[in-house]
């Protein structure tokens, strides 16, 4: 589900003149709420990866002798219905949906950008038809799609994995695709068409490294994007099956003792507030430091 | 005015065409065939060839596809498998409450949107444009089910100012029981309202005449309230018709969380069904309810806006 400023309808200005590779590189020349941000999404990512080492208790470990208590030093996050840990069901929940977040996040870029770039480098029929099949794909409610995808493959993450990048390389086709257009014309691919590299140096070696750039700031945003419609498949019951956790569908068990036991649906929520919060801090900061290296 | 009316027309089609194509491939992806899963053990292969011969699933892909096309064109959707009724009907009687809750989440999130975003320009970079811009970053990383569910336990459960489940028709039903699931819908639009439009406006308050504005000596929240609002409505209307495939898509998650009889749960009810005739056609209603909403506002914009209409000469 993608809440997008109007993307496609007015793509980010492209630089007017292509900034050498790697001239202000380095965690240092970031800004400060980049460097917030990707503190934010490391914590979270590495939470998720030692999910195994760090977590209290199993992601099913029952205790019925502990149902329903609220947070304490001893359940972080209180415990549910069966006496399991909600914080050590979130770790687990954390890792499986971030996996899948990084996945159907950077499967479908270099696709999108690799097919935009040829769109805008060739133009022609090729560009036309290429336009018109991203046009359709983002025409298509995101939401809407994935769950029409899951209903061939079955419920579960197969459906997720295969859906999610049917779409997404579509966006970034369209972002690279525009920046293309602009990037054509500047005097150093101008230079690679003079000394007769092939097309296919030019585009692999200079254009999309150059078209990279805006593909994987977008990127950030497109991980929350993807991390909410996984919730959202998990809230409906259509992500990872029980007795795995993911995010939403702990939210989705909190939800018929919400008054009685509401931190069960409320805190795993808020973890995904916290990815998104980081992941948009990264995003803003990134596009900030590359206007200001620009002007 | 007419040339551009028409490419824009023959982009639609041509898109339109697309989903058609797109949804008729759908249901022949389904590894096997989707008759004989759906009807498993419910009916004897006389019954199964019946179906698929009904469904046309028994002639060749080429008469398949010309058929499904014309069909469709001519507003048949086939009938449901699970339901057995006409699919056009079925979604029929769905689709008020889903319309109803797009409509009331958009008006909110205009209603909220429009003064935060004057607000946030009046002073950018100042303490309130700061607390602004850190509010609606929350409210876009939320999940909105699970925003609904908070605002469900604070204002349903804790306050019984609303019901947390269930769906009345009427503005005072609808104002009862959708003003939360709204509500949760609009909120992560509102981000975009304003960051959209709080840009525009800043853009917009570099132009002359605004410089006039101000030097007739308008205060600046008529300024900007009015005059430079009036030229940033465009703008706004380009949000709202671009995430309309959002807000479908939050549709189908916040009907399940209040149990609201629309197209979206029964999107979720034929996926669980294995509905495949009842998904295919709502998909393609999704789809063909993007295209055409932004249809109709580029459509808008050009009658309004002069600008637009010339562009392409």
């Amino acid at each position: 589900m993608s809440a997008v400023d109007a993307l496609g309808q007015q793509p980010p200005p492209v630089a007017e003149t292509v900034e050498p590779r790697r001239r202000a590189s380095g965690l240092r020349a970031l800004p400060l709420q980049a460097k917030i941000g990707a503190g934010i999404l490391a914590v979270l990512f590495l939470a998720g990866v030692l999910a195994p080492l760090i977590a209290p208790y199993g992601q099913n470990e029952l205790n019925f002798a502990h149902v329903f208590n609220s947070p304490s030093p001893s359940h972080l996050m209180g415990t549910d219905g069966a006496g399991r840990d909600v914080f050590s069901r979130t770790l687990y929940a954390l890792r499986l949906d971030l996996a899948i977040v990084v996945l159907v996040t950077f499967v479908p870029l270099p696709i999108g950008v690799l097919i935009g770039a040829m769109a805008g480098y060739f133009g022609g029929a090729f560009d036309a038809i290429i336009s018109r099949i991203t046009d359709t794909m983002i025409a298509f409610p995101f939401v809407v799609l994935v769950i029409a995808v899951i209903s061939i493959v079955g419920p579960g993450v197969k459906g997720v994995l295969i859906g999610v990048p049917i779409v997404a390389w579509a966006l970034y086709a369209r972002l690279a695709r525009s920046e293309m257009l602009v990037l054509r014309e500047q005097p150093f691919m101008l230079a690679t068409t003079a000394l007769g590299y092939s097309r296919r140096r030019t585009i692999l070696r200079h254009a999309v490294p150059n078209l990279m750039r805006s593909s994987l700031i977008y990127s950030t945003l497109d991980m929350v994007v993807n991390l909410l419609l996984l919730a959202g498949l998990a809230y409906l019951g259509l992500g990872a099956q029980p007795p795995n956790a993911e995010l939403g569908s702990i939210i989705a068990d909190g939800q018929s003792t919400l008054l009685t036991a509401w931190w069960v649906a409320t805190l795993p929520g808020l973890v995904v507030v916290l990815f998104g919060v980081g992941a948009g801090l990264l995003g803003d900061g990134l596009s900030d430091g590359q206007l200001r290296g620009r002007l | 005015m007419l040339s551009y009316l028409i490419r824009r027309l023959a982009l639609a089609v041509v898109v339109l065409f697309g989903l058609l194509v797109a949804t008729f491939f759908m249901i022949h992806l389904v590894p096997g065939d989707p008759v004989r899963i759906v009807l498993a053990g419910r009916a004897n292969p006389a019954q199964i060839a019946r179906v698929r011969h009904e469904l046309a699933l028994d002639r060749p892909m080429w008469d398949q596809f010309t058929l499904y096309i014309s069909r469709t064109l001519q507003g048949h959707f086939g009938t449901s498998f699970t339901l057995d009724a006409p699919v056009g009907e079925i979604i029929g009687q769905r689709v008020g409450p889903s319309a109803a809750l797009i409509g009331y989440g958009m008006l909110l999130s205009l209603l909220l949107g429009v003064p935060l975003a004057i607000v946030a320009a009046l002073r950018p970079n100042g303490w309130l444009d700061n607390a602004i811009r850190v509010g609606t970053a929350l409210t876009f990383a939320m999940p909105s089910f699970w925003l609904g569910l908070m605002l469900a336990l604070i204002f349903g459960l804790e306050l019984r100012w609303f019901p947390v489940a269930g769906y009345s028709g009427g503005i005072g039903g609808i104002l009862r029981t959708l003003t939360l699931p709204a509500l949760a819908l609009g909120l992560a639009l509102t981000t975009v309202v304003v960051r959209t439009l709080r840009s525009s406006l800043l853009e917009v308050l570099q132009s002359e005449y605004i410089e006039a504005a101000r030097s007739r000596g308008l205060s600046e929240l008529r300024v900007v309230g009015k005059h430079a609002l009036r030229n940033s409505f465009m703008n706004t209307l380009t949000i709202l018709s671009v995430n309309i495939g959002f807000l479908i898509g939050g549709t189908v998650v916040l009907e399940q969380v209040f149990q609201i009889p629309g197209v979206g749960s029964l999107l979720v009810e034929a996926v669980e069904k294995r509905d495949y005739q009842l998904v295919q056609a709502l998909a393609l209603l999704a789809g063909a309810a993007v295209v055409l909403a932004s249809l109709a506002a580029d459509i808008v914009q050009a009658l309004l806006d002069p600008r637009v209409r010339l562009a392409g000469r």
